[in-house]
C-alpha cells in the first residue's frame, strides 16, 4: 500500500480524486452547490470533534508536527477511499507510512469510542476544511465500516 | 557580518596568518588538543548575523557550522574537533554525518553522511564512535584523522522492542565500563488503548517491564540483548530523550516528556489551559534502582509533588500510591520537551557557566490550543551534583521572530542536540531544517571593541 500511495502522490492524485468526488456526487442526491442544513450540522459537531480529539496532534491548522504526527491537507488518505478513512479513526493507524512524502512511524489512536454521527462529522469536517474538497462522509456509512471491522478484528490494532 | 574586532585589527592580521598556517600544521598531524590551538581557533571564529536566528547572552556569539543536514538529532563532538550527527531519518544514503571545519572559522568545509539507519543517540567513548537506531546500539572505531570510519560497524546491543512513540535510543557512558539506553514507553499513560478518554490504565502496567525506563549494558561487549545482557537502572521513566553522565559526581541524569493530553483525556478534571500547564518536565538525577513513578504518577510542579494520574484513579489533587515515588531535582514548564542534556566542562565560558547543565528544550505540540512555547537552550548552574540556581534562557528564539507560535511547524528550528567541543564552544543542533550552531564566547580583549 505504501508504494502504491507513493505512486500517487506526484500531483496526479487531485484530478483523479475529482473525478471520483464528481462520480460520487452525481449518485448522490443532494445538490453539490448550495450546503445542506444537514451538512452545516455535520461541519459543525466535525468541528468540535476535532478541537476535543484531533487538534492536539494535527494541531489547528491541519498541518500536523513535522516527524511526528502527518499532515491533513491534501492527503491521500484524507481525499481517498472512504472505507480507509473510517477504518483509520475506528481502529487507529501504525507503522511507517508515507503522507506527502514525509516519512512517519508512529501510532494514532483508536477513536472507537466516538459515535457514528461524531466521526462522520469528524471525517467530513476533514475531507472540507484545510484546502480539502472531498465528498461528506455520513454516519449510515461509519456504521457500515463499524461493523465490518468488528467481524474482522476480535480486537483493535491497539 | 560581525567579526571579532582582532581578526579585521591590521596589526595583528600578520600575526593571525601565522596562527592560521599554525592551526593548519596541527590538523594535519592530527594533535589538536593544545591549548595553543584552541585560542587561534576562537579568534577566527566569525560570528553569523543575528547569531544564526538565535538570541544569546551578553559576551556570546555563535556561528552556523552547518545548515539544512535534515533531521540533526544528537550531537559529539571528538578531541580534534570532527562533530557526528545522527540523523533522524537518513539523508544522502546516511544515519550520521560527519563535519569537519578545516580553516578554523567555526563552518564545517567537509560534510559526508555515512551508516545505514536513522535514529537518535551517538556517542564516544574509547577512540569508538556509537551510534543508535531506534532497535540498536552499534559502534565503529575512529582511527587517528580519519574522519569518516572505514571499519564495519559491530553491533553493542540489539533487540529493542519496536515501537512508534518514544522510539529514540539515546545512550551515555559512565567511568566504570557501563553504557546506558533510554527505553522510552510506547504510549501516553499505559492505557490498554492509548490515549482513549476516561479509559483505566493498566495496573501493573506490563510496559515498565521492557520500557519506560533506562537500561545500563557492558560498554564494550558485543551482541548483547536487552533481556539477557541489560540491567534496568531506572524506572517509572516515560521517555528520556535527554541522558546524560556527569562526570563530577559520577551519577546518571536526564530529563523526563511528562504525559500528554490531560484535557483531552480527563475533560472531568482538567481544562485545556491546566492540560497546558500539566504536568511540569522533570530534571531526574537517575540513581541505582530509582523509580519516577510513570504511568501511575506525574509530577504537578505547583503543588510541588508526585500526583496520581487520573488513569490510576487521580483526579489532579490526589496523592496516593505517589507518595514515596522519586521526585525531579528541578521542574520545567510542561510539554517543553526536553531532548539533549551536557554538563559544560569547558575552559571558554565564565567562571558561573563550569558544571552546570545546557539543556535542549525541543518545543511543545501539546499546548494546543494555547500558543506553543519552550524553544530555547536553558542553562542551569550546578553545585555538587545539584541545581544551584533557577534556569535561564540561555540560547532563545529557535521558534522565530519573537511572535506567538501556535504550532511547532510555524517554528523555525526545534533545538534538539547540546555538546561542548575541545575549545569549550557549545554546539546546538536542530531538527526542524538541520541547522548547527556553535556558541562561543567573546572574550574580554574582544569586547573592548
Ligand atoms: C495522539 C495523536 C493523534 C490524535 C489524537 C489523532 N491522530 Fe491522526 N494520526 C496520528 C499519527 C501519529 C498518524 C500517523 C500514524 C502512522 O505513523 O502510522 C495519524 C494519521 C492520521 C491520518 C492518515 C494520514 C494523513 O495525515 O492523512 C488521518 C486521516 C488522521 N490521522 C486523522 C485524525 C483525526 C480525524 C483525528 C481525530 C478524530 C486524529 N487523527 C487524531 C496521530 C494522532
Amino acid at each position: 500500500m505504501m508504494i502504491l500511495l507513493m505512486n500517487c502522490s506526484g500531483g496526479s492524485g487531485d484530478s483523479s480524486q475529482e473525478a471520483e468526488t464528481q462520480s460520487e456526487s452525481t449518485e448522490a442526491q443532494s445538490e453539490p452547490q448550495e450546503p445542506s442544513p444537514a451538512l452545516t450540522q455535520q461541519m459543525e459537531t466535525g468541528k468540535t470533534v476535532y478541537t476535543q480529539y484531533c487538534l492536539a496532534c494535527h494541531q489547528a491548522d491541519g498541518n500536523g508536527v513535522k516527524g511526528a504526527f502527518p499532515t491533513l491537507h491534501q492527503t491521500e488518505y484524507v481525499l481517498g477511499d472512504k472505507t480507509e478513512l473510517i477504518t483509520i479513526i475506528i481502529n487507529g493507524l501504525q507503522g511507517p507510512i508515507e503522507v506527502n512524502g514525509e516519512q512517519y512511524n508512529n501510532v494514532m489512536p483508536q477513536h472507537s469510542f466516538l459515535t457514528d454521527e461524531q466521526i462522520a462529522g469528524v471525517l467530513t469536517y476533514v475531507r472540507k476544511s484545510f484546502g480539502n474538497d472531498a465528498e461528506e462522509i455520513t454516519a449510515e456509512e461509519v456504521k457500515e465500516v463499524r461493523d465490518d471491522v468488528a467481524a474482522d478484528t476480535t480486537g483493535t490494532s491497539n | 557580518m560581525r567579526k571579532t574586532q582582532l581578526w579585521l585589527h591590521p596589526r595583528l592580521a600578520g600575526w593571525y596568518f601565522f596562527l592560521l598556517v599554525f592551526a593548519f600544521t596541527l590538523l594535519s598531524c592530527g594533535d589538536s588538543s593544545s591549548v595553543s590551538e584552541t585560542e587561534e581557533t576562537e579568534g577566527n571564529l566569525t560570528a553569523a548575523p543575528d547569531n544564526g536566528s538565535i538570541t544569546l547572552p551578553d559576551g556570546f556569539a555563535a556561528t552556523i557550522v552547518a545548515d539544512d543536514l535534515g533531521g540533526a538529532r544528537h550531537i559529539v563532538v571528538n578531541d580534534n574537533g570532527d562533530i557526528y550527527i545522527k540523523m533522524r531519518n537518513t539523508k544522502n544514503g546516511g544515519g550520521v554525518v560527519a563535519l569537519r571545519d578545516t580553516t578554523g572559522d567555526g563552518q564545517a568545509d567537509i560534510k559526508e553522511y555515512f551508516t545505514e539507519y536513522g535514529g537518535t543517540g551517538i556517542g564516544l567513548y574509547k577512540g569508538y564512535l556509537y551510534f543508535s537506531s531506534d532497535t540498536i546500539v552499534y559502534r565503529v572505531q575512529l582511527n587517528e584523522g580519519e574522519l569518516v570510519p572505514t571499519g564495519e560497524p559491530e553491533i553493542i546491543v540489539k533487540d529493542f522492542l519496536v515501537q512508534g512513540p518514544h522510539e529514540s535510543k539515546p545512550i551515555t557512558f559512565d567511568n566504570s565500563g557501563h553504557m546506558y539506553v533510554t527505553v522510552g514507553a510506547p504510549s501516553n499513560a499505559c492505557q490498554e488503548k492509548d490515549r482513549t478518554p476516561g479509559l483505566a490504565g493498566q495496573d501493573p502496567c506490563p510496559e515498565l517491564e521492557r520500557q519506560a525506563g533506562i537500561w545500563r549494558f557492558d560498554a564494550e561487549k558485543p551482541n548483547q540483548t536487552q533481556v539477557e545482557d541489560g540491567y534496568r537502572y531506572s524506572t517509572g521513566i516515560r521517555n528520556a530523550v535527554a541522558i546524560e553522565w556527569n562526570d563530577q559526581v559520577n551519577e546518571l541524569y536526564a530529563l523526563q516528556h511528562g504525559r500528554d493530553q490531560l484535557s483531552t483525556l480527563w475533560p472531568k478534571y482538567f481544562n485545556d489551559s491546566l492540560s497546558a500547564e500539566l504536568p511540569a518536565e522533570e530534571f531526574l538525577r537517575v540513581t541505582d534502582g530509582s523509580d519516577f513513578g510513570w504511568p501511575y504518577c506525574y509530577y504537578d510542579q505547583n503543588k510541588e509533588a508526585k500526583i496520581l494520574a487520573p488513569e490510576y484513579g487521580g483526579n489532579g489533587e490526589e496523592v496516593g500510591r505517589c507518595e514515596n515515588v522519586d521526585t525531579p531535582i528541578m521542574s520545567f514548564p510542561a510539554h517543553w520537551a526536553p531532548n539533549g542534556l551536557v554538563f559544560y566542562k569547558g575552559n571558554l565560558f565564565p567562571e558561573k557557566y563550569q558544571n552546570g547543565a545546557f539543556i535542549a528544550f525541543h518545543g511543545s505540540w501539546n499546548r494546543a490550543p494555547l500558543e506553543q512555547k519552550g524553544y530555547l537552550v536553558a542553562f542551569v548552574p550546578f553545585q555538587n551534583g545539584q541545581p544551584s540556581g533557577d534556569y535561564e534562557r540561555f540560547a532563545d528564539q529557535f521558534a522565530g521572530s519573537g511572535e506567538a507560535i501556535n504550532q511547532p511547524n510555524d517554528a523555525e528550528f526545534r533545538p534538539m542536540g547540546v555538546a561542548v567541543g575541545p575549545d569549550g564552544s557549545l554546539y546546538i543542533t536542530d531538527d526542524q531544517k538541520g541547522r548547527v550552531w556553535r556558541v562561543f564566547y567573546e572574550n574580554s580583549q574582544v569586547a573592548q571593541r
